[in-house]
């Protein structure tokens, strides 16, 4: 293949960024929900895989630790394929405290976050799952809402 | 080994998807809740896809298989009640995820990329969880108190 072919389609994998990015994405996540599942018998929730952590069954921290190094993996590695992500951060440090408390104590106290509850929870078609992705996403939505418009605004 | 190994593999297949869904990006994020500004609704695509590969791999996997390959059983949720702490729950993690535009994966994910912007919200979000798990333990002793 021509040297300026190759380097067009690398071009065009990392300009990826708009709907077919979403859905290759998209897909690799509900595939490694699948491979959880297949292979080790266990549901792909972040938030539950961590707080397995702070009260760990004896021989059930090994997965977990694994699961998480390979998150810390994943993002780096398709930076080799997909060029180096845009990361904006725009919430400032004390919000983004307060933001941090409320997500690591509501995904604790509500068994789930956008991946447990989101992916997993809806792929399993649970009810709780349902009830709490719509409570998340409308509170989300109403939070960016007076944030952006009404705060900020 | 394998049970460990099979695990890395998913957790970076989980990360690569995010980023190439640019999901780890808290701006992405925000402009996806941000319905009455410049919505973007790529995001969409990220979950609609997640949901269709994942539901058809868990239908399967109910219908062909008896116990994981490297496993002994599925650990399944078996709750079914929709009960406060599910909906207080959820309502707290909205809000957190709507201030920042960053969920527990993308967190985690982004630790590797950019640490010095991403690390507050982690150790706020393991203080968080750590304060609602002590608090739970309370509950549950005084319960078992009488």
């Amino acid at each position: 293949m021509p040297e300026g072919r190759l380097m067009e389609m690398y071009v065009h994998l990392t300009q990826l960024g708009t709907i077919q990015g979403a859905i290759l994405g998209g897909a690799m996540i509900g595939l490694a929900a699948v491979v959880l599942l297949a292979a080790d018998g266990r549901i792909a929730g972040i938030c539950g895989i961590i707080g397995g952590l702070t009260a760990p069954v004896t021989g059930d921290a090994g997965w977990r630790i694994a699961f998480l190094i390979g998150l810390l993996f994943g993002a780096p590695a398709s930076v080799l394929f997909f060029g180096v992500p845009a990361i904006h951060m725009q919430a400032s440090l004390p919000v983004l405290i307060v933001a941090g408390l409320l997500v690591g104590f509501g995904t604790s106290l509500g068994n789930g976050c956008t991946s447990g509850h989101g992916v997993c929870g809806l792929a399993r078609g649970s009810g709780r799952s349902l009830t709490a992705v719509l409570l998340f996403m409308a509170t989300a939505v109403l939070t960016v809402f007076v944030v952006r418009h009404v705060v900020g605004g | 080994m394998r049970v460990w190994i099979a695990a890395f593999v998913a957790g970076l297949l989980f990360s690569f998807g995010l980023a190439v869904a640019r999901m780890i990006d808290p701006a992405r994020v925000i402009g996806f809740l941000d319905i009455a500004g410049t919505w973007d609704p790529t995001l969409a695509f990220v979950m609609g896809a997640a949901v269709i590969v994942s539901g058809a791999g868990f239908a399967l996997i109910r219908k062909k298989m008896n116990r994981p390959w490297f496993a002994d059983r599925f650990h399944m949720p078996t709750r079914t009640e929709i009960d406060a702490p599910l909906i207080i729950g959820a309502i707290l993690f909205g809000v957190g995820w709507g201030l920042a535009g960053l969920c527990p994966g993308p967190a985690i994910a982004l630790l590797s990329l950019v640490p010095d912007l991403v690390w507050p919200f982690v150790a706020a979000m393991l203080a968080g969880t750590a304060l609602h798990r002590v608090i739970a333990a309370i509950a549950a002793r005084r319960r078992m108190g009488g």
